[in-house]
């Protein structure tokens, strides 16, 4: 504030000291209002409270009867009134302004423009009444950065005296943290505007994702006409896995997208060897073996949203006791997600027919699996498998999803529920490679 | 805050007394203006704002005082401001506030 003076020593000998006294008392008076305004603009609060604040504290510090703040909507091209003090009930929410008038309170900068002398310009011809009624005087366009955040309006002061150079000077500065405030709001809503737009990019994107994902599964299930509808299947299961498992929401998904696209390799493979109805012989095992990896091929380029779908893909065949196709890796060198799927699918295999066999009843596909706990599966995705299975057939579960892949009298046999939950007690919740080395 | 009793005085001037306290510095402080318009709006011709406990008036304690003063005179009514200390009659001398409200000092 280039116009304020420090008071010296010599000062208090001077005849005018009352003035003085008057003028440091002024001063005292602003500079608190000056740095209470630029602590609650600080302290991030409540956007409204800190301008209705910050209102106060400019009318407070200079004695001002009245007078708004506005916010800038560049879009809209509006002031819009953010609070109000003596402007009576009939001055507008918010005001309109024209391409001129941004235009000049740019030029203007942050610098009070007195009402009556600038009729010129098209806003205050057209509010003109409005600022007369509510006896208005100084209008301050709010410049931050070289852009219009906003606007102050002041009326009288109480003392009817018209403002000094210091009072303008006040009035700015206070404008500029009043300002700032506003830029701070405006960049936060244009952050979150921005997030949100994301995040439904983002959602689109994933949906797009889903579809595509789906698609594909079709077109593989389609391929093999004996198992239509495995790759789907394959994704439920590991779906309800990973649910039991307890996982978030996220890696369900990536499980049943792992599952719908674990077979992706199989459309590289003849469609003669996938629908064989006799078991292929070992070229043709072999050419149909190298499936994995194609898949893996296919979906490694591809960024999906979920880690691990192209691993689910190359180690689905994999067993943990390193008998598996294509690298016989052991139980800890198989990716997780390759161990769920791996266990959806070999369910899937069991429970429908094939070209060369009928499906085998379920007790005794649970029994396979239980068994083979520790040699091909991992106990404890077994178990989470039997306990998915157990609260369908609990009736925990509205959406019964096993009576509808594999039909109501096929999970109704009877004991089955029983079986299953003796099974489930029975598996101790050791890793899978100490059982290995035990057997 | 509290408010006196609304007296009838003989000479027919209603009155309220209310006190600023020490909200008056504050946001908060703008029910102290809502409580003198209720007032003002169940017929007071004459507002005492009392400043016996208040210790300093801060800007946003003027922007209440002079929205208190702008109501009051919008409804023809008159304001005093009593047991103003001298720190706090200095100031509204400063700013014009006792150029509309009377000031009683301690
Ligand atoms: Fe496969
Ligand atoms: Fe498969």
């Amino acid at each position: 504030m280039g116009q304020t003076k420090l008071l010296r020593i010599e000062d208090f000998k001077n005849p005018n000291f009352k003035e003085l006294v008057e003028n440091k008392n002024k001063l005292v008076h602003t500079f608190g209002a000056l740095a209470e305004l630029g602590h609650e603009v600080a302290s991030r609060s409540n956007f409204q409270e800190t301008i209705r604040t910050s209102l106060h504290l400019v009318l407070g510090s200079l004695g001002i009867m009245r007078g708004g703040v506005a916010r800038y909507s560049r879009f809209e091209h509006e002031l819009n009134m953010l609070a109000v003090r003596g402007l009576g009930d009939f001055f507008p929410l918010s005001l309109e302004l024209c391409y001129e008038d941004e235009r000049q309170f740019l030029t203007n900068g942050l610098h009070p423009i007195e009402i009556s002398q600038a009729s010129v310009l098209p806003f205050f011809q057209v509010y003109d009444r409005t600022f007369e009624n509510t006896k208005l005087e100084l209008f301050v366009p709010l410049v931050i950065s070289d852009e219009a955040v906003g606007a102050l309006f002041l009326g009288e002061k109480a003392s009817g005296e018209p403002y000094t150079n210091y009072d303008r000077e006040v009035i700015c500065a206070m404008g500029r943290h009043i300002g700032s405030a506003i830029a701070q709001r405006n960049l936060l809503s244009e952050i979150e505007r921005r997030s949100d737009e994301n995040r439904k990019l983002y959602d689109d994107l994933k949906m797009t994702y889903a579809d595509t994902v789906k698609a594909f599964a079709a077109a593989i299930d389609c391929k093999d006409k004996y198992t239509e509808g495995h790759s789907v299947r394959v994704g439920k299961y590991s779906e309800i896995i990973g649910n039991e498992l307890g996982w978030d929401a996220d890696k369900i998904e990536g499980a049943a997208v792992a599952g719908y696209l674990h077979d992706v390799g199989k459309l590289t493979v003849e469609r003669k060897i996938i629908n064989a109805p006799y078991r292929i012989n070992a070229k043709e095992s072999a050419e149909l073996n190298k499936h994995p990896a194609v898949g893996f091929e296919i979906l490694s380029p591809i960024h999906h949203p979920y880690t691990d779908v192209p691993l689910a893909a190359k180690y689905h065949h994999e067993r943990l006791d390193g008998h598996g196709y294509p690298d016989g890796l052991y139980d800890r060198q198989i990716p997780y997600i390759a161990k769920v799927v791996n266990l959806a699918d070999s369910f899937d295999a069991m429970t429908t027919d094939r070209p060369y066999r009928r499906r085998r009843p379920a007790a005794d596909v649970f029994d396979d699996l239980q068994r083979n706990a520790g040699k091909q599966f991992a106990p404890e995705i077994v178990a989470a498998f039997f306990r998915g299975i157990l609260k369908e057939l609990n009736g925990e579960v509205k959406d019964k999803k096993f009576r509808k892949l594999l039909g109501r009298e096929y999970m109704e046999a009877d004991g089955l529920a029983v079986s299953l939950r003796t099974s489930l007690n029975s598996m101790t919740p050791t890793s899978s490679l100490t059982r290995i080395k035990a057997a | 805050m509290n408010t006196e009793a609304v007296s009838l005085s003989p000479a027919g001037v209603k009155t309220a007394v209310v006190y600023a306290d020490d909200y008056l510095n504050k946001l908060t402080g703008e029910k102290i203006e809502r409580e003198c318009r209720q007032r003002l709006d169940e017929g007071c011709t004459e507002l005492i704002v009392d400043f016996s406990r208040t210790e300093i008036v801060n800007s946003i304690g003027v922007s209440i005082l002079l929205g208190v003063i702008d109501s009051a005179a919008n409804a023809g009514a008159k304001v005093v401001f009593s047991e103003v200390n001298e720190n706090t009659a200095e100031l509204f001398d400063m700013l014009g506030v006792s150029r509309h409200a009377k000031i009683v000092g301690q």
